[in-house]
């Protein structure tokens, strides 16, 4: 059987790749898009404990953060087409108005 | 057998991951992000995760991924050239090496852990059981989640409403 920690480490750089994406990238909807495949590694985390410690749990839990991400995706989609519809940019570089 | 699957998917996923990070056009990397998706699904099942694997699926790669290709299909600026790495080098080679360092210390943190080299009891992700636990001892956070989605929803609706048009100077 696999060690639980290998999964783990999966997870990690899953988790490194999208940090790297929200930092290097400027398209606002593939940040996105990096910001939800380091939620997903932490859901991969969560199954791996679960099976770890042999309790569902974990299993609900990822469960009710799927459910919160549907909703944040909703939101913050809804929110990038009113920015573009505002700036007419999706470039996060450009959209500087609040800057000092 | 098991590492075979697990090795198969974990690199399908992480081709997934730098797909959607390296990739010029934004329905590619949407696309990208679906094969992490399914991919992590695959791992879900390897974990005996079997009602959380449809639902990643069903809610993941079925709902969200979807709903970021048509806002980036309507919004139309998939194929603008907005990779940093061109115009500053020094941030790219600054992220990835604050990426190297996290992801190591991050990775020492788990190949040390006491869950190093440990198997662990096989978790049976069955439908009942989970639901079981989720409408038992998880009730109201499932209630709550459902409010959560209910605020989303009419959050989303006003957030992409039809902008009224100026009222304009009142009649004397």
């Amino acid at each position: 059987m696999v060690p639980t920690s290998s999964y783990l480490v999966l997870a990690a750089i899953i988790f490194s790749i999208g940090a790297l994406g929200v930092l290097v990238r400027r398209n606002a909807l593939i940040i996105f898009m990096c910001i939800e495949m380091m939620m997903n590694a932490a859901n991969l985390v969560l199954v791996a404990a679960a099976r770890q410690y042999g309790v569902l749990d974990g299993q609900v839990f990822v469960f009710l953060v799927m459910a919160i991400a549907a909703a944040e995706v909703a939101i913050g989609l809804g929110i990038v087409v009113g920015l573009v519809r505002h700036r007419d940019t999706t470039n996060v570089d450009r959209i500087n108005l609040l800057r000092w | 057998m098991e590492w075979f699957f697990f090795a198969l998917f974990g690199i399908t996923a992480l081709v997934g991951s730098i797909g959607v990070v390296l990739s010029k056009n934004a329905v590619h990397s949407a696309l990208f992000l679906l094969l992490n998706f399914v991919s992590t699904a695959m791992l879900f099942l390897l974990l005996g995760a079997q009602f959380l694997a449809m639902a990643q699926i069903l809610v993941y790669a079925g709902a969200i991924v979807v709903m970021f290709i048509f806002v980036v299909m309507l919004i139309g600026y998939e194929t603008v050239d907005d990779f940093v790495a061109r115009e500053r080098p020094a941030l790219r080679t600054a992220a990835v090496a604050l990426a190297v360092i996290f992801l190591a210390g991050l990775g020492y943190a788990f190949w040390a852990s006491p869950w190093s080299g440990a198997k662990g009891a096989p978790a049976d992700g069955a439908v009942e059981k989970v639901g079981t636990l989720l409408f038992q001892s998880y009730l109201l956070p499932f209630e709550l989640a459902s409010v959560i989605l209910l605020a989303a929803m009419i959050g989303a609706i006003i957030l992409a409403g039809r902008t009224k048009p100026p009222l304009g100077k009142p009649e004397e």
